[in-house]
């Protein structure tokens, strides 16, 4: 609870800078005033015949952390690939419903999914850099999308490597080999990797959950600062976790969406009693 | 047990020793550079034979290379579940086609296509290659197949992420991670072909002269067709019986030598990972 009740101070500060940079003045109900970076209308999806998504509605913040939370098996990795279509690689999956990325509907026809996956990055459970170099690593999106090359690369691969607080760590040994690197580290060029291609939503699936307590307190503090430019979605598993580092909170259970609102009204005060039973550690 | 777990070493050791005592006595530099074989006048020379079997192997495994890596992709990383299962069980079964039958059809039907619409004799190193290339693409599909599947799914996720395309994918993230285990399905293949016999020796031609070839249409010998068509009728204790010895412990070296490239091969693919 000292973790819930520290955290409770700033994510209200911080919402409430956010809804000032917004143009309103007279702000009642501030959750309202922050932008919808991405609104889920309707979202349903199966497995085959397996209903893994059922029915999800919710609208996330602009430059917030959401948090998706829920026991295992409840559809929480699924939801945040549904966000950048990566469910739809394995055979037999199928969607209906509407997922609104700056009010354009990403599941229309027309959309380009590799610029769609471009803006909506994604960071994995397990640390995942390619056998190459740290350098590569990095610059790898940037190369795919010919976004920039020369000297323009380096730039661009050492601001995401700044970025992603590893620069200080790496920049004299950018040609080794990746995975030299210690699990939190790893992880963190992974997010660099992600950052470089420029995207506008980050999604994290359960980022820490391989990674001891102190990389996973700089994985943490760096989803903190990455607000400020990005909308991040993250899973985890970890309450604490999600108390410590998210504005949001959107509780699944068994491909249902239970509970949604602000962190500290959710560990207060839940309204639901699945989330409440949840959340006291009675199921999980 | 003891007996069991060494008779596969004692069985090598005994046909390298008996391989040597019989064929050592004519290897020498005469034998390995010669440029002629002509048992008759006991010239045994058998460059054209070596080089003509390197060339026929070389060829084969090309055609295999150009056939079976684009197959062994699709199968790995595009085909849906029921291609593949039409896909693999058949080119498995390819594997089970006795050479001597391959040799058949490639007697019936390839020498002849050749002879008539190429030119030559029709029984050339063209048509070597084209029925090696058969027996050797089933090791060199399914093997490659292997190897790229054995590539961690978590880099096809990552690259498909950060906005790749699967051919993107397929050639920055997966074929390079693959690409010791596809190197050595073709080391294999090589292997194979070199050491293969029946069919080989029923499509070449075989001519009474070997020559180094100049045209893919010439006529070869190859080092097991040598020894399939001379051993019948060669006389005992001669020196031309350890001649073909000597080309038995030729064609040994260069397959071990073959097998140990694509040892390391493989062995390299796995540090690297």
């Amino acid at each position: 609870m000292t973790d819930l009740s520290r955290s409770e101070g700033r994510i209200f500060s911080d919402q409430y800078r956010t809804v000032q940079l917004s143009e309103s003045k007279t702000v009642k109900d501030d959750v309202r005033m922050v932008k919808d970076k991405i609104d889920v209308r309707n979202l349903n999806l199966w497995f085959t015949d397996r209903h893994i998504l059922q029915d999800l509605s919710l609208s996330i913040k602009s430059n917030s952390v959401t948090a998706i939370m829920g026991p295992s098996g409840c559809g929480k990795t699924t939801f945040i690939r549904a966000i950048n279509r990566m469910n739809e690689i394995i055979e037999g999956c199928r969607t209906t419903g509407e997922v609104f990325l700056d009010g354009v509907n990403i599941y229309d026809e027309k959309i380009n999914v590799f610029e769609l996956r471009k803006k909506v990055g994604m960071v994995h459970q397990k640390p995942n850099p390619f056998p190459k170099s740290i350098f590569d690593n990095a610059a790898y999106g940037l190369r795919i999308h010919n976004m920039v090359n020369g000297k323009k690369l380096e730039k661009d691969v050492e601001q995401a490597l700044r970025e992603a607080a590893l620069w200080d760590e790496v920049n004299d040994r950018l040609k080794e080999s990746a995975l030299r690197l210690s699990g939190g580290q790893q992880q963190r060029l992974c997010i660099a990797r992600a950052l470089a291609v420029k995207p506008e939503v980050i999604l994290f699936d359960e980022p820490c959950s391989a990674l001891d307590p102190t990389a996973t307190a700089k994985i943490e503090g760096l989803i903190q600062r990455l607000k400020e430019n990005y909308t991040v979605v993250i899973v985890t598993h970890n309450l604490q976790q999600a108390a410590r580092v998210s504005d949001f909170v959107a509780f699944l259970y068994l491909g249902r969406l239970i509970e949604y609102g602000r962190t500290k009204d959710m560990f207060i005060n839940p309204k639901n009693e699945l989330t409440e039973r949840y959340i006291t550690g009675k199921f999980g | 047990m003891l007996f069991s777990a060494t008779s596969s070493i004692l069985i090598v050791f005994f046909i390298i020793a008996f391989m040597l005592s019989e064929g050592w006595s004519a290897i020498n530099l005469d034998f390995i550079f010669g440029l002629i074989w002509h048992p008759k006048t006991n010239e045994f020379g058998i460059l054209p034979i070596i080089v003509s079997t390197v060339i026929v192997g070389v060829g084969a495994v090309f055609i295999a290379l150009v056939i079976g890596i684009p197959c062994a992709i699709f199968l790995a990383e595009f085909a849906p579940n029921w291609v593949r299962n039409i896909i693999k069980p058949s080119v498995e079964m390819l594997v089970g086609v006795p050479s001597i039958v391959l040799g058949f059809f490639g007697l019936m039907l390839i020498v002849p296509f050749i002879r008539d619409n190429l030119g030559g004799r029709g029984e050339c190193i063209l048509a070597g290659w084209i029925i090696l290339s058969i027996m050797t693409l089933p090791h060199v599909i399914s093997i490659s197949e292997d190897a790229i599947r054995a590539v961690p799914n978590s880099y096809r996720e990552a690259s498909l992420t950060l906005g790749a395309t699967k051919w993107q994918t397929v050639r920055n993230i997966t074929l390079p991670n693959a690409k010791s285990g596809i190197l050595a399905s073709l080391i294999l293949g090589m292997g194979n072909a070199v050491g293969e016999t029946m069919a080989v020796y029923m499509v070449i031609g075989n001519p009474n002269i070997p020559w180094i070839p100049t045209s893919i249409l010439d006529s070869v010998r190859v080092l097991t067709s040598t020894i399939v068509m001379e051993y019948g009728y060669v006389a005992w204790g001669s020196q031309h019986q350890h001649a073909l010895f000597a080309i038995g412990v030729v064609l040994f070296v260069l397959v071990a030598i073959i097998n140990l490239m694509a040892r390391y091969a493989i062995k390299r693919g796995m540090i690297e990972r």
